[in-house]
């Protein structure tokens, strides 16, 4: 069973109904015991990052998920989800996230050329680094996933996995050993984004 | 790079799409969620859901098919029609709608878009606008077309994003229905206006329409259609083989 952390923000519906297509059973819960005796966790996210990081700590779902990541349960978070996995967001102020992925989160406007529009939405084109992930065992370099984010990873080379070119590569995934993190929505992105899925739950 | 989006519109009228459809493989040619399921599989990039029904029990059944739709396809889905409060933004949003388009419930009400971009994220809130030249300026029109509300469409579309409108769906009245191709000069004027997606509607009619959408506005970001993906005179697929042997980046 997938334990989809429900900790107040956004709708969850797309994610709960992506993994019943693909045979899998997922419950939207923020009970401790349900997630504890989950086999894996997904992290969600939409909205700013301090309001999302101040929900975790205030529903204990923050302490919850670094307790299970540290027993080495596999764990992805997606959008925002991914960048609540860093160190820190620069996201209109200055937040610490979870730490469990090293690195920062910042406004994509720093990086970009001037003139392309922010948010970087819609669909774009995997590019994987290093070793081709597990999560990424169905796909190939350059399938496309569609994303919607202002803010991206950076300072986190060592754990980047696949990135997206828009004037520069953007962080696209995230892996830390049993950490998992996708800028993009695998659960808006067709068959490609369903097949991140099921090789993560293959995990 | 992030590629162009096509993008089949279905009216939905009492849980039906509106104009009948003739394809093969469909067993029920007007159910909206089959049809969307064969426009996903042919590779849009995206679905808008215009709910067209004036009754309470056809927005019931509006609402259980976008659950249907959202159970099974596994794309972007828009969801547009009705909208005029941050309770139907609410409403469609727990049935799996990813974005909001707003077009008369924005005029009527002016805070709704910056009340909902504040509640869901600038992603989440669509303008769309139906415009039309009046004595040569482009006019915002409500009540589908059919009232001109005197406004300036620019300004009002500019405004629109600067509430917080993160997506800009522009409907010229002067060329819908008569497949000519695309209004090129009021989504030029448009894109000139805002720097958020522009998705170019009414008007289209062949492939090469699209090409030279795409080609002569670099700036707008999708096509939206309607009635030639429905009728089979375009191909979601044959179109996006063409663009991508024109240059143009589109998901294949």
């Amino acid at each position: 069973m997938i334990a989809i952390i429900d900790y107040g923000v956004g709708n969850l519906f797309s994610l709960k109904s992506s993994f019943a297509s693909i045979g899998v059973e997922a419950v939207v819960t923020q009970d401790r015991e349900t997630i504890e005796k989950s086999e894996k966790i997904i992290l969600p996210g939409v909205g700013a990052f301090g309001d999302a990081i101040a929900k975790l700590n205030e529903t204990t779902m923050a302490e919850v998920v670094k307790s299970e990541a540290s027993k080495g349960k596999p764990i992805m978070g997606i959008c925002l989800g991914m960048q609540l996995l860093f160190d820190k967001s620069y996201e209109y102020g200055e937040h610490d996230g979870l730490g469990l992925i090293k690195g920062e989160i910042r406004y994509i406007g720093e990086v970009i050329d001037k003139g392309l529009k922010i948010p970087h939405i819609g669909w774009n084109a995997l590019k994987f680094t290093g070793e081709k992930s597990k999560i990424f065992k169905y796909l190939n370099d350059g399938d496309f996933v569609y994303f919607v984010h202002s803010y991206y990873g950076t300072d986190c080379i060592e754990s980047t996995i696949a990135t997206a070119e828009y004037s520069v590569p953007l962080t696209a995934a995230v892996c830390k050993n049993n950490v998992y993190g996708c800028q993009f929505h695998p659960e808006k992105s067709g068959d490609v984004g369903l097949k991140i899925l099921k090789a993560f739950c293959e995990l | 790079m992030i590629t162009k989006r096509i993008i089949p519109c279905l009216d939905v009228r009492n849980g039906r799409v509106v104009k009948g459809v003739n394809f093969e493989g469909l067993s029920d040619v007007s159910s909206p969620v089959e049809l969307a399921d064969f426009y996903s599989k042919c590779g849009a990039d995206e679905l808008v859901f215009y709910d067209i029904t004036a009754s309470a029990e056809g927005r019931a059944l509006f609402t259980d098919i976008l659950c249907e739709a959202a159970s099974k396809i596994f794309i972007p889905l828009t969801v547009g029609g009705g909208i005029n409060t941050t309770e139907d933004f609410d409403r469609v949003l727990k049935c799996g709608a990813d974005k909001v388009s707003v077009n008369s419930g924005a005029i009527k009400n002016p805070k709704l878009i910056y009340e909902a971009a504040k509640r869901y994220g600038d992603q989440c809130v669509v303008i769309s606008a139906d415009v039309k030249r009046v004595d040569g300026v482009f006019r915002v029109f409500a009540k589908g077309g059919r009232e001109n509300t005197g406004m300036e469409a620019i300004e009002w579309i500019r405004h629109c994003v600067d509430s917080g409108a993160g997506e800009v769906v522009l409907n010229s009245i002067d060329t819908d229905g008569i497949k000519g191709g695309f209004d090129l000069e009021m989504l030029s004027a448009v894109c000139a206006a805002v720097n958020v997606p522009v998705i170019a509607s009414g008007g289209a009619g062949c492939i090469d329409d699209f090409t030279r959408l795409f080609k002569t506005l670099p700036k707008v970001d999708a096509g939206l259609a309607a009635s030639i993906f429905h009728f089979g005179e375009v191909s979601i697929k044959d179109l996006k083989k063409e663009l991508k042997n024109q240059g143009i980046a589109v998901r294949i």
